[in-house]
């Protein structure tokens, strides 16, 4: 059957799919207002750098720690810089880092949750034990550990973020695996002796995509959330101005003492909306997958 | 005197899309230590009667007209205290699948004294005791009483929860498919204890089946329903050698016989009506062989073929009158 | 017997699981690109001969695999290292720092349990009702801020703007108290901000779980057979809801003892508050390798043990569990 359906008939089945699968999204409120939430952030971070300059203030004094005006709508910062123009462009390296953090995370979960279900045994059981340990392991101090060693870096926080993040994703994707492993389909595939990578590949990955997807958008915020606190913490590279770089700074620059709240409100309410607009097409893909949940 | 005398009952619940009109107009009675069977086909509004029976029915439905009387006393009025004083005193309840009807954190022994000690006022210890004697009773080990509902088989479940049903002596126990998901050694072993108990302490029983032998081996009287309604109502006997109703006959021959010759069941064509919009007149018309125009436009009235044989059908009323 | 058994097989993984983490702890600190004899002396114009005798004294000429074994053997002595900040054994610091820590992660975990369940249960009580979308709607926005900027809102809020409480600290250096109640006052006007804002990131998951638990708890068929049974409303939720609603709060607890450790390290480095968290940053910060593989390998011990003792408690609550 599988073999009959070409290339093109699957365009179009994918595409049938897809309308049907929007047809439902888009009487989700909360997922439309996280796909709302979201693509604002991505055009900011896409555009908006080219229409701002974020440069220290040569002026002097006066043009330090400002609290909003019409000339910077969110102040300046300790050097004169428009605050504003930070959150606009920190908007890039903090949404870059959290999704390659994301994908990397997700390719690990992956290949480790399907390979720990198609194989089983003992590879299922080592695999599982790693998993164990890296859902035991208090993660903000491994991250602390690692990215303190690795030096800081975008490239480390990014590879940081996404070492330690894959656990939960492997559990999920391996208990999809073992039911889709027993299915007609893969048991035909094998009987007609397709290679375990083709199995995989062909049969199991497209059927575990969905939950993988929905997965992704949960890692994403969690991903975007350590990065901020990496930054915050001081992990971060401090040549490039993500959010969670502006509050490092803010923090260790005294604006807290000072009051300027302008200075660390923005960063952080940007923060919570890429966070809640993940959360909220989490939420909205989880029913619209599991049509058991709509009811409710 | 009748123990339970149940008119015109009618159930709603309320959902998003609307109404389903889940039980509609139900009357029957039950007299003290006698056996009803209620019989139907999946979501015809069986289980909706039982809870109706204990207003144990969820937030979203409501009982919107009709009597239930216990003893003379009214339940539809009775207020929420008054009914946490009748449940399981006067009326019990046996659920289907019994794994689920037993909380798993609790052992079986300690689930089963807690109704003596809420509505006996038994201490601990008498509790424990009177729950040994429950065990015995329906045929499990007594030491078993400190085991979780997990660790016990279907069936002793079952039996467990019969013995959480009888521990009050109630004067009446619905049975809520109490065999299905039983193997049928099993099965026959919880009907028979069932039976035994029922002429023991005398108690009336409503059980609530989509199974027509279960009905007939050991139940006095018969109830059919049908999407929300009770079409044919009469001894066992009588309804099963000569039905009513053409959904009753439909039934019956559905049903492979077992003591005759092993004959291929004839399945009822079509599926029940679904209780949003159901349909108007006769609500089995879609689906009866039988129909005639008046099916589709008027609801049939109850017609008494003798003193203890109902039903609701056009083509009795037509042969009533002629 | 069973129960045993039970015990012997979780003991047995977390005794593997801390194993692996003395293995990840020793070899992360030495992957570090450039040669650790530098790194741990952190001086660049060392002479070779210096740097030999360190290299011999440290056993860094050995092979790797012995020098595991030393690494075991001296934490067995409970010789952690040597702190390059404080210039004293690395257990001593974290000793003299952990009181503090415990003291606030574990006022604010009970805090954020206790009330984390109880708004869980009015709130799936009262479904559907406005309260309910309000708490529902807190409990998601704070469940998405970071967790050092709540702290940082909170004292933008009451020690800067409304000056109620002090900035940071445990606290103010050189005071001295006629009383052990003045004392104790001082400690819990510094304590309060740190509390609610640890409490404050811990509760939004705990009320959402507990929420949703309940709802999904009342829908079963055995609270429709306690409420057959006529059991009346509060041992209903009493007795039968709420020790099966319990088990994910239970799972959740356990699961998030890491999340914990880490928002103490942000709470604290916020307040200043001088604990495990706030020495982790300044390790951090002054580069303090020896330092913070301490603290690294102190705190996973402890959340893999109090994982141990979440394991043993969820079967004694849930006697479905096998091992």
């Amino acid at each position: 059957m599988l073999q009959i359906v070409n290339r093109k008939d699957r365009f179009i089945l994918l595409k049938k799919n897809l309308a049907s699968f929007w047809g439902i999204y888009r009487r989700n409120t909360m997922g439309i207002a996280g796909l709302v939430i979201l693509v604002c952030f991505a055009l900011m971070a896409l555009i908006g750098p080219y229409f701002v300059t974020y440069t220290s203030a040569a002026e002097g004094i006066e043009k330090v720690l400002q609290p909003p005006s019409a000339e910077h709508w969110l102040g300046t910062d300790d050097l004169g810089r428009d605050v504003f123009a930070g959150v606009v462009i920190g908007s890039r390296i903090s949404l870059v880092v959290g999704l390659a953090a994301t994908v990397i995370s997700m390719v690990i979960g992956a290949v480790i949750g399907i390979v720990s279900g198609y194989y089983g045994k003992t590879l299922d059981a080592l695999l599982m034990r790693l998993t164990d340990i890296f859902l035991v392991i208090p993660w903000l101090p491994l991250m602390l550990v690692m990215a303190a060693l690795l030096g800081p870096s975008l490239g480390n926080i990014i590879l940081v973020i996404g070492i330690t993040g894959w656990a939960g994703t492997a559990r999920i994707i391996r208990s999809q695996t073992l039911s889709i492993k027993e299915r007609p389909y893969v048991e035909r595939a094998r009987a007609i002796g397709s290679g375990d990578l083709h199995i995989m590949l062909h049969h199991i990955l497209p059927n575990v995509f969905p939950l993988i997807f929905a997965n992704t958008i949960l890692v994403a915020a969690v991903a975007i959330l350590s990065e901020t606190t990496l930054s915050f913490l001081g992990m971060g590279d401090p040549t490039s101005i993500s959010w969670g770089m502006m509050l490092h700074f803010a923090f260790e620059m005294g604006a807290v003492a000072f009051g300027a709240w302008w200075w660390l409100i923005p960063p952080g309410i940007c923060v919570v909306l890429v966070v809640l607009g993940f959360t909220f097409i989490g939420y909205a893909l989880d029913e619209v997958l599991n049509p058991k949940l709509r009811r409710r | 005197m009748a123990l339970l005398e149940v008119n015109d009952l009618t159930t709603y619940y309320k959902l998003k899309e609307g109404t389903v009109k889940a039980c509609e107009g139900v009357s029957l009675h039950v007299d003290k230590g006698e056996a009803l069977g209620l019989v139907g086909e999946s979501a015809s509004g069986k289980t909706t009667v039982a809870l109706s029976l204990m207003k144990l029915i969820p937030e979203n439905a409501s009982i919107i007209g009709g009597s239930i009387k216990l003893d003379g006393k009214e339940l539809v009025t009775a207020t929420e205290e008054e009914m946490q004083k009748i449940r399981w005193k006067e009326i019990s309840i046996i659920f289907q699948g019994a794994m689920n009807a037993l909380n798993p954190v609790h052992t079986v022994g300690d689930q089963i004294a807690e109704v003596l000690k809420i509505h006996e006022k038994l201490t601990d210890k008498e509790a424990r005791q009177r729950t040994r004697d429950l065990f015995e009773k329906v045929e499990i080990d007594p030491d078993r009483v400190r085991e979780y509902p997990h660790e016990f088989s279907g069936g002793m479940r079952q039996r467990a929860m019969i013995a959480m049903a009888i521990a009050c002596n109630p004067k009446l126990v619905i049975g809520d498919e109490p065999t299905t998901a039983l193997d049928v050694m099993v099965q026959a072993q919880v009907l028979q204890l069932l039976h035994h108990l029922r002429q023991e302490i005398d108690m009336g029983l409503i059980l609530i089946t989509h199974d027509l032998s279960v009905v007939g081996e050991t139940c006095d009287k018969v109830a059919v329903m049908y999407a929300g309604r009770i079409v044919e109502l009469g001894p066992t006997e009588t309804v099963f050698t000569r039905p009513a109703h053409p959904y009753t006959r439909a039934l019956l021959a559905a049903f492979p016989d077992i003591e005759g010759e092993r004959t291929m069941a004839s399945s009822i064509p079509g599926n029940p009506p679904n209780l949003l919009y159901p349909p108007p007149g006769c609500r089995f018309h879609e689906r009866c062989s039988e129909v005639i125009p008046v099916c589709r436009e008027e609801q049939p009235p109850t017609i008494t073929i003798n003193d203890q044989h109902y039903a609701s059908c056009h083509l009795l009323s037509r042969r009533v009158k002629s | 017997m069973k129960m045993r058994g039970f015990i012997l097989n979780k003991l047995g993984q977390t005794v593997l699981i801390i194993f692996v983490v003395l293995v990840i702890n020793f070899f992360l600190f030495r992957i570090m690109p450039g040669n650790p004899v530098r790194i741990l002396i952190r001086n660049p114009k060392i002479s070779a001969e210096a740097l030999q005798r360190v290299t011999e004294q440290f056993g860094l000429d050995q092979s790797k695999f012995v020098q595991f074994g030393y690494y075991l053997r001296d934490l067995c002595l409970g010789d952690l290292g040597h702190s390059f900040v404080y210039r004293r054994p690395v257990l001593d610091v974290i000793m003299e720092k952990l009181p503090p820590t415990l003291l606030l992660t574990g006022t604010a975990t009970v805090l954020s349990i206790i009330l984390g369940i109880l708004l869980g249960v009015i709130f799936a009580w009262k479904r559907g009702s406005k309260l309910d979308v309000a708490g529902l709607s807190l409990s998601l926005v704070l469940y998405s801020m970071p967790s050092f900027w709540v702290g940082i809102l909170m004292v933008m809020l009451f020690a800067v703007y409304w000056k109620i409480f002090p900035l940071f600290g445990m606290s103010v250096p050189g005071t001295s108290f006629a009383s052990i109640w003045g004392r104790l006052a001082d400690l819990l006007k510094h304590m309060f901000l740190p509390t609610v804002t640890f409490t404050l990131i811990l509760i939004g998951e705990y009320v959402l779980i507990m929420r949703n638990s309940l709802l999904e708890v009342m829908s079963e068929d055995y609270m429709l057979t306690a409420k057959a049974k006529g059991v009346s409303g509060r041992n209903l939720l009493r007795r039968h809801a709420l020790p099966n609603a319990m088990l994910p709060m239970v799972t959740l607890i356990a699961m998030n003892l890491g999340f914990i450790v880490g928002g103490a390290i942000q709470v604290e480095t916020v307040f200043s508050w001088p604990g495990l968290g706030r020495l982790m940053y300044t390790a951090l910060m002054g580069r303090d390798y020896p330092l913070l593989q301490g603290i690294f390998l102190f705190v996973t011990v402890c959340v893999v043990g109090a994982n141990f003792c979440a394991d043993l408690l969820y079967r004694y609550l849930d006697p479905r569990v096998k091992t």
